[in-house]
């Protein structure tokens, strides 16, 4: 679990170019990190090729924050 | 000015007469290129005339699968990145619509149309991550103006030009520009079949007086390739020696 939502963070700092310590749980991509929807793309194809899972479009719109993705990540990667 | 040293171009219909003239324009600025059509001998001719850097991946645009597989093929071949991508590879199949096939309809949109958005598709994923690319795909005039007897074809070159657009819109933020380049009559092996009678009517048409050549269209895809262009996206760029104005 901790090892996914390292990994997951330090994507989401990398590609939104923000500090790590706003990069929180219940942080939401757009709405307290700045990404618009072109970055949520990348967020998601960022997370797809770490995790070597393939997240589908209906899924994809439900993460919304770190933690979806976190909580998507552990229910569906191999 | 237009300098392509270390860029990565993929050109299809590179084995045909403009896609020729297209890869070696880009060549001659600097760019690797990667030669994709379905004739590989044409291909591997025009690679070992080109030298290094240069590769020839054939392709058969009209299969779905192996589509999707050619911008990681053409990454493979190159050993880098995609930077440009042409969407050059074009086929027509004449006919008055009340009298048009389906297959003919689908067979020009798969190859003119369904395989220039797949390979956009595939090329943009990389290119949105090194925050630059050009995408430039060869309509034409008709695609603008129509043409009586190319239902399936100028709706297919009308086509690219809204694809364009609406991609434009959606990657300009990564510093990815998306193109058409409309060429109007060009010489090739099926203008040079005309007879001198069809082809001063022809010529009568086209205030410059003559037909363009590939390197005309070469020209406009080398500039649209360019750093300089960086602030050009969206655009038709239009060579047809005056033959439509818009
Ligand atoms: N010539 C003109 O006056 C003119 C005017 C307006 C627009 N254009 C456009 O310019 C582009 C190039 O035309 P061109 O004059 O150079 O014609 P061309 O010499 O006939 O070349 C056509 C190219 O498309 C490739 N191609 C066709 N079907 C394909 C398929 N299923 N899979 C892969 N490649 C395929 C051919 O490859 P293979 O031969 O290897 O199969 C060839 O390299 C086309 O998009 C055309 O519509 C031309």
């Amino acid at each position: 679990m901790s090892d996914v939502a390292e990994r997951v963070k330090k994507i989401v700092v990398e590609h939104l170019g923000v500090d790590e310590a706003k990069v929180t749980e219940n942080a939401s991509f757009i709405d307290d990190l700045g990404a618009d929807s072109l970055d949520t793309v990348e967020l998601v194809m960022a997370f797809e090729e770490e995790f070597q899972c393939e997240i589908p479009d209906d899924a994809a719109e439900k993460i919304l924050t770190v933690k979806d993705a976190i909580e998507f990540i552990n229910a569906n990667a191999k | 000015m237009f300098d392509l040293t270390g860029k990565t171009a993929l050109v299809t219909g590179a084995s045909g007469g403009i896609g020729g003239a297209v890869a070696r324009a880009l060549h001659a600025r600097g760019a690797a290129v990667v030669l994709s059509g379905t004739r590989r001998d044409a291909l591997d001719a025009l690679a070992a005339d080109l030298g290094s850097r240069a590769w020839a991946v054939p392709c058969n645009l009209s299969d779905a699968d192996a589509v999707n597989a050619l911008v990681g093929e053409a990454e493979s071949a190159a050993g880098t990145g995609l930077d440009i991508l042409v969407n050059n590879a074009g086929l027509t199949r004449d006919g008055l619509a009340m009298r048009m096939k389906d297959e003919e309809w689908s067979a020009v949109l798969d190859v003119n149309l369904t395989a220039a958005f797949r390979l956009s598709r595939a090329a943009m994923k990389g290119m949105m991550k090194r925050r630059w690319g050009r995408i430039i795909s060869i309509t034409s005039i008709v695609g603008v103006t129509g043409n009586p007897g190319q239902a399936n074809y100028a709706a297919s070159k009308a086509g690219l030009i809204g694809m364009s657009k609406s991609l434009a819109g959606e990657v300009a933020p990564r510093g990815i520009t998306v193109n058409c380049v409309a060429p109007g009559f060009i010489t090739s092996a099926m203008t040079d079949a005309l007879s001198d009678d069809q082809k001063s009517r022809l010529l009568g048409a086209i205030p410059a007086g003559a037909m363009g050549t590939g390197d005309d269209i070469a020209a406009a895809v080398v500039y649209l390739a360019s750093m300089e262009a960086g602030y050009v996206t969206g655009q038709t760029l239009h060579v047809n020696g005056g033959m439509a104005m818009i």
